[in-house]
C-alpha cells in the first residue's frame, strides 16, 4: 500500500526535512519537504533509497573474534551482544569507576539521548566531533558576543553582500541556505569568496580572492583596518553595545592594505575595492564566521575577526544581517519536554572545565581525551562507545589513534554503516537506517521556532535497531534508573509534546509544527541583555580570554612555507558525498568513485604531471601513501594541493569503495599534536605531504 | 510542435548532480546508465573571478525524430505534445534507435534488455506533476517550460 511520510534526512548532518513515498516493498520517492524546500533535495539525500537496500552494511550485531582491526567477526543476537557490552561496561565501572567510559557522537539535535545515557551511567565524558569542526567558530563567538555560533541565523536572502572565507556552501549543501543565497544573487546581491582554490561556491562569486594558505586571519585583519580607517562601521551600535573599540583600533593600525596584500598574495587595489563595496552595502553585509574552521592554529582568531566584522557592520537583528535565533521562550510559547540527565560532578578526562577553562564544557574536546588515554591522568579511560561517529575517519593520523585505542578494554561502534572505528572495534551494534527508525521530537530554534521529528518510513530490512532502543535496552541491563521510562516512541512523543498544547496529528499535515505564526524579530535598538559576556557588552577584549592568559587581539604570525618538494594538504567537501560515510553508496559512487589531487599548473609542469595522470602522495613520515588522479588547474595556490575528504578507506566489507582514492586524514602524520589553544580545534590544514608522478603512468603496460 | 522543454538556469545551478540521481531512482535504472547528464565547463576567467557554466543534456524530443521512423516494432512513439517515449512492452532491444539518433541517446538497459531514454516523466506530467529531475532540483535551477507558438 502506498504510504506518505514526513521525516528528517539522515544522509548528512544538515538533516533537511523530507517527504517520502513508499510501498510495501521499498521506498519509491524522496523529496525535500514541499512547504519548506519546495521539494528540493540533493543527490546525497535522494540516494537514501539505496542506503536501505544496501547489503554492504552491518546486518546483525557483530562481535570481534580475531585481533582488533583484523576483520574477523561472528554474528550475534541482539540479546547476546547487548549482554556482552553491558557486562564489559559493568566490569569497567567496577574496576575503574564509571568515568572510565566515554561516549562520542557526531553531535546534532539528538545528542541529548547519548549524553543522558553516559551521564546516567555515571561518567561526565560525553564528547563529539566538533573539535574537528565548529568549536573554533563557536568559542570565537562566545568570547566576543557571549552567545554561541548557532545562536545566530544569517539573513542571507535579504543581504546585499555575503562574504565567505573558505565556506564552500555549495559543496556542503544546506539546501534552505543554498536557495536563499542563489535568490540573493539573482536579486543582484554580491558574494565575495576567499579560499586557497576556486570552488563550486567561488564560481558564483562577484569577487574572488585566491589567498596564500593560512592567511585568512591576515586578510580579515586587513579588512578590519580598512573598515575602521574609512569609517565604514556603525558608530552608534559600537558605542551602545561594545567595549574595547579603542584597543581594537590601535591593534589593527599595522595591518594596512599594502601589508595585507603582501601577506595574503593578493592585490592591494582589490582589497581597497572590496572595502568600498562593503562600505556601500552595510549594514546588509554578512561575514560568515566559518563552519569547519578547524584548519590553522590561528583559526579561532580568524573566526573572531569575522565575528568582529559583523559587529562593525552593525548588522545585528537587522534585515540582511545576523538575527538572533529564537527559542520557544523568546516567542512567549511553551516548548517541548526533552530528555536531560545532568552531568555527574566529576572532572572531565579531557581537562575541559578545569585544565582548560577557556573551553565551553558541552561536548569537551575529543583530541584532548586522547591525552588522558595516553597518560592515564586524571584517571584511566577504558571504554569507548562511538555513536554513529568515526574518529578514525574524521580525525588525523588514525594509526596513532589506534595505538592509543589499544589501551582501552572496550570499543563499541553503533552505526548504520561500517566505519573505520567500527572495523577496529570489539562490537558493532548495527543501527537501522534513518528511514527505518523513529527519533525524538526536536525543537529547532530560528526566527520561527518549529518542531520536527524523524518518523520510521519502513520497517528495518535487516536485524538492526534504532539508537534509542539500543540505549534503552543497555540502560535496563545496567540498571540505570529513570533513563527513558517509555517502551515506545509514541509514548515518548506524547510526553514531549504535551506542554506545547499541540498534538502529534499536526505533523501529518506538512511534516512540522510551527510554534509561532510570524517570525520573531527583536528591536535592534533594544539588544541589552542579549550578549551574555561578563560585561553584558560585545567584548573586543574578552575578559574570559584575559583570565585564561589568552590574547583577545592576537598579533598575526605568518604561516610556515612548505619545505622544498612538499605541499600543504588542503581538504574539503563535495556535493556528492558526505565525508566518509556515503562513498560506498551505489548511486553516489557511480558519479564520484574517487577523489582527485588538485595541483597548480606551474607546479605540475615542473613535476611533469598532466591532467588525469596518476600521482602518488606520501605522508610526512612516509608511513602512508596512496594514488589518485591529478587535476591540474591554475585556480589553486602553488603552495597547496587539495583533495576531497572521505576516500582511501580500508574496510573490506565495503566492496565498492575499498581503497578508492586517497585519505587526507591518513596523510596527516602527527596531526593530533597540532591544535588551536584558544579555540580547541585540531589544525587540519597544517600538514605537508610529498607527491610524485606515479610509475603507474608508464606507457608500456603488459597484460598477463 | 513540442509543448514542453527542460531548461537549466546555469546561474542558479550549483552542479550538485541531484537531477541525474533522481532520474535514475525514478526509472529504477541499474549502474552505468544515466538518462540525463549535468556537465561543467572548464573554469575560465570572467571579471576577475574563475567561472564555470553548467549544461544539462538529455533527449531532445526532436520535432522529426529519426528514432521513431526507424523503430521496427513501433515501440518508439511521439505523443501529440511532442514527448518521445518508448513503449517497453513492444521494444525488442534491437537498438536501431540509437544508431539512427544523431546523439546516440537511447541506451540499452541490460537488466530488462530494452532501450531506455528520457521520456520527460510523461506519467508524472499527465498526473499534473513535474519530471523527477525538476521536482527535487536543489536550487530550483532546472525547469519544465511550456513552449508556445508565436
Amino acid at each position: 500500500m502506498k504510504k506518505i511520510s514526513y521525516s528528517v534526512c539522515g544522509m548528512c548532518t544538515v538533516r533537511c526535512p523530507i517527504r517520502v513515498e513508499s510501498d510495501d516493498e521499498k521506498i519509491t520517492w524522496i523529496e525535500g519537504n514541499p512547504t519548506l524546500l519546495g521539494g528540493a533535495l540533493c543527490a546525497r539525500g535522494l540516494a537514501g533509497v539505496a542506503l536501505r537496500e544496501d547489503d554492504q552494511r552491518p546486518q546483525t550485531p557483530l562481535i570481534r573474534v580475531g585481533a582488533r582491526g583484523q576483520g574477523q567477526w561472528r554474528e550475534a543476537s541482539w540479546e547476546e551482544a547487548l549482554k556482552y557490552v553491558a557486562g564489559k561496561l559493568d566490569g569497567i565501572r567496577r574496576d575503574y569507576g564509571p568515568e572510565a567510559v566515554t561516549l562520542s557522537s557526531r553531535g546534532g539535535p539528538w545528542q541529548a539521548l547519548y549524553k543522558s545515557f553516559i551521564h546516567a551511567f555515571g561518567s561526565p565524558n560525553y564528547t563529539n566531533h566538533d573539535a574537528v569542526c565548529g568549536r573554533n567558530t563557536h568559542h570565537a563567538s562566545l568570547s566576543l558576543n557571549g552567545v554561541g555560533r548557532t545562536d545566530f541565523v544569517y539573513d542571507i536572502e535579504n543581504a546585499k553582500h555575503l562574504v565567505l572565507f573558505g565556506r564552500d556552501m555549495f559543496s556542503s549543501l544546506r539546501i534552505a541556505e543554498n536557495i536563499k543565497t542563489i535568490d540573493m544573487l539573482e536579486k543582484g546581491g554580491r558574494l565575495t569568496y576567499i579560499d586557497v582554490r576556486q570552488t563550486r561556491t567561488g564560481i558564483k562569486a562577484t569577487r574572488f580572492f585566491q589567498v596564500r594558505p593560512g592567511t585568512d586571519y591576515a586578510l580579515a585583519l586587513g579588512i578590519i583596518h580598512g573598515v575602521i580607517k574609512k569609517g565604514y562601521y556603525d558608530q552608534e551600535f559600537i558605542a551602545k553595545y561594545t567595549s574595547g573599540f579603542d584597543e581594537l583600533s590601535a591593534f589593527i593600525e599595522q595591518y594596512t592594505p599594502a601589508w595585507t596584500a603582501k601577506a595574503c598574495d593578493v592585490k592591494e587595489k582589490d582589497i581597497k575595492a572590496f572595502i568600498e563595496e562593503i562600505g556601500e552595502d552595510r549594514p546588509n553585509v554578512i561575514f560568515h564566521p566559518g563552519w569547519n574552521l578547524a584548519r590553522y592554529s590561528d583559526s579561532f582568531y580568524a573566526s573572531r575577526a569575522l565575528h568582529i566584522l559583523n559587529v562593525l557592520m552593525g548588522n545585528m537583528e537587522k534585515k540582511g544581517g545576523l538575527l538572533f535565533s529564537k527559542g520557544a521562550g523568546d516567542c512567549g510559547v511553551k516548548g517541548i519536554r526533552s530528555i536531560d540527565i545532568s552531568k555527574p560532578d566529576i572532572k572531565r578526562a579531557d581537562g575541559v572545565g578545569w585544565k582548560y577553562p577557556q573551553f565551553d564544557k558541552g561536548p569537551g574536546i575529543l583530541h584532548l581525551l586522547y591525552d588522558a588515554v595516553r597518560s592515564g591522568e586524571p584517571y584511566p579511560v577504558k571504554g569507548w562507545i562511538a555513536m554513529r561517529h568515526d574518529p578514525l575517519s574524521c580525525m588525523p593520523d588514525p594509526e596513532a589513534q589506534k595505538r592509543l585505542l589499544d589501551k582501552l578494554d572496550l570499543l563499541v561502534s553503533i552505526d548504520t554503516n561500517y566505519s573505520e572505528f567500527g572495523w577496529y572495534s570489539d562490537v558493532i551494534l548495527p543501527e537501522s537506517t534513518y528511514l527505518e527508525r523513529d527519533n525524538f521530537i526536536v525543537q529547532q530554534k530560528g526566527l520561527k521556532p518549529r518542531l520536527v521529528r524523524r518518523e520510521q518510513v519502513m520497517p528495518p530490512k535487516y536485524d538492526t535497531r534504532a539508537s534509542w532502543e539500543i540505549f534503552r535496552d543497555l540502560a535496563r541491563l545496567l540498571k540505570l534508573k529513570d533513563f527513558i521510562p517509555f517502551d515506545t516512541m509514541e509514548e515518548f512523543w506524547q510526553w514531549q509534546i504535551e506542554p506545547t498544547g499541540h498534538t502529534l496529528d499536526e505533523f501529518d499535515e506538512k511534516g512540522f509544527i510551527d510554534l509561532v505564526d510570524e517570525p520573531v524579530i527583536f528591536d535592534p535598538e533594544k539588544l541589552d541583555g542579549k550578549f551574555k559576556t561578563p560585561s553584558g557588552k560585545i567584548e573586543f577584549v574578552s575578559k574570559k580570554l584575559t583570565d585564561c592568559d589568552l590574547p583577545s587581539l592576537k598579533p598575526y604570525e605568518a604561516p610556515v612555507a612548505p619545505a622544498a618538494g612538499t605541499f600543504r594538504l588542503i581538504y574539503g567537501k563535495t556535493p556528492l558525498h558526505t565525508q566518509g560515510h556515503t562513498i560506498n553508496n551505489p548511486l553516489l559512487i557511480e558519479l564520484m568513485p574517487v577523489n582527485c589531487l588538485w595541483i597548480n599548473t606551474k607546479v605540475a609542469q615542473k613535476l611533469n604531471i598532466s591532467e588525469g595522470d596518476i600521482v602518488d602522495v606520501f605522508s610526512a613520515d612516509e608511513n602512508y601513501n596512496a594514488s589518485l588522479p591529478a587535476r591540474v588547474t591554475d585556480f589553486i595556490h602553488p603552495e597547496a594541493v587539495y583533495m576531497t575528504h572521505g576516500f582511501g578507506k580500508d574496510i573490506p566489507r565495503q566492496k565498492r569503495s575499498l581503497h578508492s582514492g586517497a585519505s587526507d586524514q591518513k596523510l596527516m602524520s602527527n596531526g593530533l599534536t597540532r591544535w588551536d589553544k584558544a579555540g580547541g580545534c585540531l589544525s587540519l590544514c597544517e600538514n605537508f605531504i610529498r607527491i610524485e608522478k606515479s610509475m603507474r603512468n608508464n606507457i608500456k603496460k603488459i597484460a598477463i | 510542435m513540442n509543448k514542453y522543454s527542460l531548461h537549466l538556469d546555469s546561474a542558479r545551478c550549483i552542479a550538485c548532480h541531484g537531477c541525474e540521481v533522481h532520474c535514475k531512482i525514478n526509472k529504477e535504472l541499474p549502474p552505468g546508465i544515466l538518462l540525463c547528464e549535468l556537465n561543467t565547463t572548464p573554469m575560465f576567467m570572467c571579471g576577475g573571478v574563475p567561472k564555470s557554466n553548467f549544461t544539462f543534456d538529455t533527449c531532445r524530443h526532436c520535432e522529426e525524430p529519426l528514432c521513431v521512423d526507424v523503430c521496427p516494432t513501433g515501440a518508439m512513439i511521439k505523443r501529440k505534445d511532442g514527448i518521445v517515449y518508448i513503449d517497453s512492452n513492444t521494444c525488442i532491444g534491437c537498438m536501431a534507435c540509437t544508431r539512427a539518433c544523431p546523439w546516440e541517446i537511447p541506451i540499452k538497459n541490460l537488466l530488462t534488455g530494452k532501450a531506455v531514454k528520457c521520456d520527460l516523466c510523461y506519467d508524472r506530467i499527465d498526473a499534473g506533476l513535474k519530471p523527477a529531475c525538476v521536482s527535487t532540483c536543489t536550487t530550483h535551477a532546472l525547469k519544465l517550460v511550456r513552449l508556445e507558438a508565436e
